[in-house]
């Protein structure tokens, strides 16, 4: 047991992470909030130096800064676009770090609770870990974004699961000793994560990140009951529940339930779209047509989604926008909950190029909007705006809300190619008669918008 | 047994008290709420740190120092990366005032 003071600290740390957590929760607080919870974190960081008395210093602090050596200029020089990616990998990182620590603590636990905890904590940072490392590759696009459902993938999962609860089963009844037993389990468990994540599709992704993102916290807890330290098994918990909340709070923001999102693959057996483009006639125009559509309107709708972040033109739109109010048009932006690749990541993206907060739309003021709406802009989204999520019961992303831009008087929609959009499935608005198509690269399409507005 | 109900006690009011702070929250702050609780489970490098400062053997040595680096490129790249994020919303802030 070590001393009062340094226990009285972590008490102190953990304090500071759930202010840090309430801080995140407003817009006001958010960022000493995070401060926060990085001092509380350095903070018992240097008490767990002072107050044990460690071996293998050099090691530790060998490792800990080569982990500061690819962390922080990570996390420093990502893009704004591949930043959820990160925060996926981050993740499943801390993931396998807990499944370590507890994989070590193993022959050490002697009583039923902490014995368990720590089989508990090996499988689930394993499956944390191999699930996150698959989002990340998804999101990286590395493999594919489509759901992958392997010929026996349901067989197959189901036999690790099993295998892994034997495994785990074994590994407790012989008192955690076996560490090939133990190591066997986590490489099960790895299978788990990869099986368990690669059937989810596209746009459900960032969901996921967050279930994982919970896991990792319940097997950090779990690694601190082993420890027996009190601050772990807070901190873990806190991510635990609040990840949980989270990951319901953003399934809910797209109609879905969390059991649809990970076996929806499995058990529709719907194919996501067959990607084969179309040959059907559509109406495409050039920046000079837009432009005076544009500058006709009274009131315009900009939707950006993916392809805008991905063409760094966060900025053109911003100056397009201003152009146009300039003319007496009013302008707004619709922002899906999940626009971009997390929740919330489009909100991130236009701050960034000083898009005025006022002017960024809900999507249920925004749909209450659209009828009134001369043109609805869709840069660069496609998924988010597919009537299809409202009217084909087929199809594998209906039930998502939309923003429900062919209620507008026109659509405009730049896009680079007739390619459907993250979630593999083809967009029948683009064929709608009151759409018109605009190809191009989001930044050059808006950069040709902006010369044709000013010359009108 | 005694302690080891103490802890079970704070797992179960740690749980409700992680669950009511983030039960009212903005979608526009997901992003960075998760981003944030991400890098605080990155605590887990006390854990990290403990287990290689008591292993015995290079195979437990070898084990406690990737897990040592994993968790310190979750704790500190998870709290970096999350206040670039917000250091947008920053500059959206006073842009809105002028507005």
């Amino acid at each position: 047991m070590i001393d009062t003071w340094a226990q009285l600290a972590y008490l102190a740390a953990a304090v500071c992470f759930v202010l840090a957590l309430k801080g995140l929760s407003s817009p006001k607080t958010a960022r000493t909030g995070n401060l926060l919870g990085a001092a509380a974190a350095l903070g018992a960081m240097i008490v767990t130096f002072i107050a044990y008395e460690l071996d293998n210093l050099p090691w530790i602090i060998g490792a800990i800064v080569v982990g500061c050596a690819i962390g922080i200029p990570a996390a420093r020089r990502v893009a704004m676009t591949a930043m959820p990616q990160l925060v996926a990998l981050f993740n499943g990182v801390g993931g396998g770090a807990a499944a370590l620590v507890a994989s070590l603590e193993l022959s050490g636990a002697e009583t039923v609770f902490p014995l368990a905890a720590a089989v508990l904590t090996v499988p689930v940072g394993s499956i944390a870990f191999s699930g996150s490392v698959v989002t990340f590759l998804k999101l990286q696009e590395l493999i594919t974004t489509r759901p992958v459902t392997p010929p026996a993938g349901p067989t197959l999962f189901g036999a690790s699961l099993v295998a892994a609860l034997v495994l785990a089963v074994f590994l407790y009844a012989g008192d955690g000793e076996s560490a090939w037993l133990a190591a066997v389990l986590g490489l099960v468990a790895l299978i788990v994560g990869v099986l368990l994540v690669l059937p989810v599709g596209g746009a459900d992704v960032p969901i996921v990140i967050s279930l994982l993102n919970a896991a990792t916290g319940i097997a950090v807890a779990a690694g601190g009951y082993v420890l027996g330290n009190a601050l772990l098994l807070i901190g873990g918990t806190l991510v635990g529940a609040s990840g949980t909340i989270l990951t319901r709070l953003m399934a809910q923001a797209m109609g879905r339930s969390i059991s649809s999102i990970l076996f929806g693959a499995f058990r529709g057996g719907s194919t996501a779209g067959g990607g084969a483009v179309s040959e059907r006639p559509v109406r495409s125009a050039g920046a000079d047509d837009v432009a005076i559509m544009l500058n006709y309107a009274q009131k315009v709708m900009i939707v950006p989604g993916y392809g805008l972040a991905v063409a760094q033109a966060q900025h053109t739109i911003h100056e397009l926008a201003e152009l146009l109010e300039g003319r007496g048009i009013e302008v707004s932006y619709a922002i899906h909950p999940v626009a971009g690749r997390m929740p919330g990541h489009m909100n991130v993206l236009l701050a960034e190029a000083n898009v005025p907060y006022e002017q960024l739309l809900e999507m249920d003021t925004a749909n209450g909007q659209l009828r009134n709406t001369d043109v609805a802009l869709v840069v660069g989204a496609n998924d988010v705006v597919n009537p299809a999520a409202r009217d084909s019961p087929g199809s594998p992303i209906y039930g998502m809300p939309i923003l429900d831009v062919d209620q507008a008087q026109a659509v405009v929609f730049l896009k680079r190619s007739m390619r459907p959009g993250f979630a593999g499935i083809e967009n029948e608005l683009l064929y709608n008669p009151r759409t018109t198509l605009f190809f191009g690269d989001a930044k050059d399409s808006l950069t040709g918008l902006v010369t044709a507005v000013k010359a009108l | 047994m005694d302690s080891e109900v103490a802890l079970l006690t704070i797992f179960v009011l740690a749980a409700f008290t992680g669950y009511e702070v983030v039960s009212k929250v903005s979608s526009t702050l997901h992003t960075p709420l998760m981003s944030g609780a991400n890098a605080i489970h990155g605590i887990i490098l006390v854990g990290a740190v403990l287990v290689t400062g008591h292993a015995d053997g290079g195979l437990e040595l070898a084990i406690g120092v990737v897990a040592t680096v994993l968790a310190t490129l979750n704790l500190v790249g998870g709290f970096v990366v999350t206040d670039r994020m917000l250091e947008m919303f920053r500059g959206k802030k006073s842009t809105g005032g002028g507005a």
